[in-house]
């Protein structure tokens, strides 16, 4: 016989715990995680006036991540909201200011601003079939340069306190924006679970050739996204431009990519076809909790955005490994 | 060598394979002696593809333990499996579409010299490949325009270029027409012969009685038994596989009334580029089966009619009157429904509910305002899946999770709904164990017989022979015969599929 001695090996992996449990649920495990580290660690976290505080600031992101996440689940990308969101800030400020149009006037047009660049996202990637990235890519330069064209690229200043009635103003202590992103979050689930459309962005999402085989209009639905999230980078912009009453063409640069960060962390796929928008909710929530922690503990800013990359790398690798042991 | 044929090439002991809640596989010990063909069988589901994948170092088993030449071995990659020899050949090929047979052939271990390509040593490599397995292969083609048999071939090549003792061969024949299948079985008879192991997962079991030395039968993921070709015959391995007797039997066929009016009518269809001049008539009632080989432009008729691929030219007539038909959201309007070839890219959502699925096409019909009436769809949806007998535990279960028997049910559920005129089946059992095939045949007969007109698309010939009233055969994009009930037998179908090797069909056949 010529049977070599062997080793023995151990076959079979040792149970670890399932990863799709992590992904579905990891970010609300991690919420809670920080939240509880901080409400223990710090004695101002978990203050009402800090809290209050963390949702103000969060809701121009969350906003965003709302309108992203339909994107996203449709199985696109926008990268332009950033973009989109200072556009709609001069926007509204030039239209406040040199129009002698209503504030809500001023500040709604804005907005809608926002969801007509959408639109053309949305028509470059279907009817130009531009790839979502490039596409988004390229109308957020456009709309940088329009912004700088607009302003000559000075700032614009909105004198008076009024403009600032979206952005500060409250009720029952709470900051407008904060409602505006609950109102927005809703609408947008009720969208995505209620009505066909939210079926068919599901479906467009996990196999563009089954939902037009289904007789959905693939292209409609996919331009139909764009259009929210840019209405979405609209609302968020209108919101950060009253909040300090001053407008620039690169007032938001760069918050593009905490809104991506928000989805993802959420646990909304990039493949598209899964995802909901509590997620995105949640995910922006943990984004901005990190950042406030940091600063309640005194530890340096500049460890935050060291921090918040790993968890983005680990939340994807996680998503990654989970799907991988569905074969 | 004699004291090393002892030894198994490779020996599974006790193996046992879970996906979430699934138990692939439980306690599975199977021995693959070195130099023979060895069938895994079993319905779908039955674990024979996972337990292939084993070998080959593409899953890993939960429990028990894998031997190679007698000694434990534990694969994390099929990168491992090949390191010792082992490799697969999966259901889709697996090409690198934008390089070359040649490069392909070669991935990883091109011949080079300082870094160097020698691509004239590549060829020279190449063709004594190609005569070692007697396969008949353009070096210099893209894997694009190659068919499934030739994709194949140029996989058992890139095998044999990295010395490979072991092939898992993974429904192999699958896609291939009849001629296409006989070639495959005569290169792995070669490989055989010249020492190579073939693990064969297949559930055509004509074929592997014809092909393989050792069979082992496998049943929900637990081992039957191993036992030579030569003393099974399809009746002991079907009841092997079923645990009961069961014999594929098609419902009698019940003659569409003869005053039964034209519901669809095709005249002219030119479409993709591949069909041309097709024109035929489906009267309420009645199974019209498209037969011909693989690429004959079968789909392309489907996908014409349906509005996937928009027609080059042709009308297309529904009750008598013309309709136009761009895209497939006015076929499901004007209620034709058609269950595409590949169920899971084109037919289902993988990961949406089984009730998701089945509603999204007329979601229009379940609104109130514009609310999706969720008790309603549930309702409705339900109703469905009894009708075809999904076996799922509840209509919210991913479609991912279902057999794919239940998955193809799920799809007839979904295109009931609107109860349509014209139903276009393409390949409705294939990857479909018996069980469900039976139902499904049984489901298609009902519907006609409820008055739908019924195109039936199937590479299987004895189904189409089986279920249909008039068989239309195409080759080359046309149709080159029609068959009613009396003329029509499985001999004459061939010959006319075939027909420029006629005679060697018909020889063969």
């Amino acid at each position: 016989m010529s049977v070599e001695r062997a080793t023995p090996l151990p076959v079979g992996r040792s149970r670890l715990p399932d990863l799709r449990i992590v992904r579905d649920y990891g970010v609300v495990v991690a919420f809670v995680a920080v939240f509880v580290t901080l409400s223990i660690t710090s004695p101002f976290f978990l203050s009402w006036a800090n809290l209050k505080n963390l949702a103000f600031q969060t809701a121009p992101v969350g906003i965003m991540a709302v309108g992203g996440t339909l994107v996203f689940i449709a199985g696109g990308f926008d990268l332009s909201v950033g973009a989109v969101s200072a556009f709609a800030g001069i926007c509204a400020a030039k239209m406040f200011v040199g129009t002698g149009m209503g504030l809500w006037a001023a500040l709604i047009c804005a907005a809608l601003a926002g969801l007509l660049v959408g639109v053309g996202n949305g028509l470059l990637i279907t009817l130009g079939r531009v790839n979502a990235f490039i596409a988004t890519l390229a109308t957020s330069i456009i709309v940088n340069g329009v912004s700088q064209v607009m302003t000559g690229g000075n700032l614009v200043s909105v004198d008076g306190n009024r403009f600032t009635t979206l952005g500060l103003g409250t009720a029952f202590g709470i900051g407008y924006p904060v409602f505006v992103w609950i109102a927005f979050a809703l609408g947008a689930g009720f969208l995505l679970t209620a009505t066909p459309f939210g079926r068919y962005a599901y479906a467009v999402g996990g196999s563009a050739e089954a939902a037009r085989l289904s007789g959905v209009r693939v292209n409609v639905v996919r331009a139909a996204t764009f259009a929210v999230s840019g209405l979405s980078g609209g609302i968020a912009g209108v919101i950060l431009v009253s909040e300090v009453s001053t407008a620039q063409w690169n007032a938001n640069t760069g918050i593009e990519f905490d809104v991506i960060t928000a989805i993802v962390l959420g646990g909304t796929s990039l493949l598209g076809g899964e995802g909901a928008i509590w997620r995105s909710v949640l995910g922006a929530f943990f984004l901005l909790m990190i950042g406030n922690g940091f600063n309640l503990l005194g530890t340096s800013t500049q460890w935050q955005y060291v921090i918040k990359g790993v968890i983005l790398a680990a939340a994807v690798s996680v998503d990654a490994w989970a799907r991988r042991s569905r074969r | 060598m004699t004291g090393v044929a002892a030894v198994p090439h490779v020996e599974l002991r006790g193996i046992g394979k879970s996906f979430g809640a699934v138990h692939a596989l439980t306690d599975v010990s199977v021995a693959v002696q070195a130099g023979t063909i060895h069938a895994l069988v079993g319905e779908n589901g039955a674990g024979k593809s996972t337990l292939g994948k084993i070998v080959a170092g593409v899953h890993r088993p939960d429990a028990g333990e894998l031997l190679v030449n007698g000694r434990r071995v534990d694969y994390r990659s099929p990168r491992d499996a090949l390191a010792d020899g082992l490799t697969i050949i999966a259901q889709e090929p697996t090409l690198v579409p934008h390089r070359t047979v040649l490069e392909n052939v070669f991935l990883g271990i091109e011949p080079r010299r300082g870094g160097v390509l020698q691509r004239r040593a590549m060829r020279r490599r190449y063709d004594e490949l190609v005569d070692q397995a007697q396969i008949d292969l353009e070096p210099d083609l893209y894997p694009r325009s190659l068919r499934v048999a030739e994709q194949q071939k140029a996989e058992i090549l890139r095998a044999l270029a990295r010395d490979v003792r072991l092939v898992v061969m993974d429904e192999p024949t699958s896609a291939l027409s009849a001629d296409e299948t006989e070639r495959l079985f005569a290169t792995t008879r070669r490989l055989r012969d010249g020492g190579t192991t073939v693990i064969y997962v297949s559930h055509f079991l004509d074929e592997i009685l014809a092909l393989v030395d050792t069979i082992t039968v496998l049943r929900d993921g637990r081992h039957v038994r191993t036992a030579p070709a030569s003393s099974e015959t399809a009746e002991t391995l079907v009841q092997a596989m079923l645990g009961r007797s069961l014999e594929l039997t098609f419902p009698p066929k019940a003659e569409p009334a003869p005053d039964a009016p034209v519901v669809l009518s095709v005249e002219g269809l030119a479409s993709a580029g591949i069909v041309s001049d097709v024109s035929f008539d489906v009267r309420a009632g009645e199974i019209v089966g498209l037969a011909g080989l693989i690429g004959s432009g079968r789909s392309e008729v489907a996908r014409g009619i349906f509005g996937a691929d928009r027609p080059d030219a042709g009308t297309i007539a529904l009750d008598g009157a013309p309709v136009r038909i761009r895209s497939p959201r006015d076929a499901v309007r004007k209620r034709i429904a058609m269950l595409p070839e590949d169920r899971k890219a084109h037919g289902l959502l993988m990961l949406r509910s089984i009730v998701d699925n089945i509603s999204l096409p007329h979601l229009s019909e379940l609104t109130t305002g514009p609310l999706i009436s969720r008790r309603e769809e549930r309702r409705r949806a339900g109703e469905l899946m009894r009708r075809v007998d999904v076996r799922a535990a509840s209509g919210s279960a991913s479609v991912a999770t279902l057999s794919g028997g239940n998955q193809q049910k799920v799809l007839f559920a979904k295109w009931l709904f609107r109860q349509p005129r014209v139903l276009i089946a393409d390949e409705p059992t294939r990857g479909v164990d018996v069980g469900a095939k039976q139902a499904i045949y049984e489901l298609i007969h009902s519907l006609a017989a409820d008055g739908m007109a019924v195109v039936l698309i199937s590479s299987e010939h004895e189904e189409v022979l089986g279920l249909a009233h008039r068989v239309l055969v195409m080759r080359g994009g046309r149709i080159v015969a029609e068959f009613d009930r009396r003329s029509m037998n499985e001999d004459a179908v061939l010959h006319a599929a075939f027909a420029a090797d006629a005679t060697e069909a018909g020889a063969e056949g």
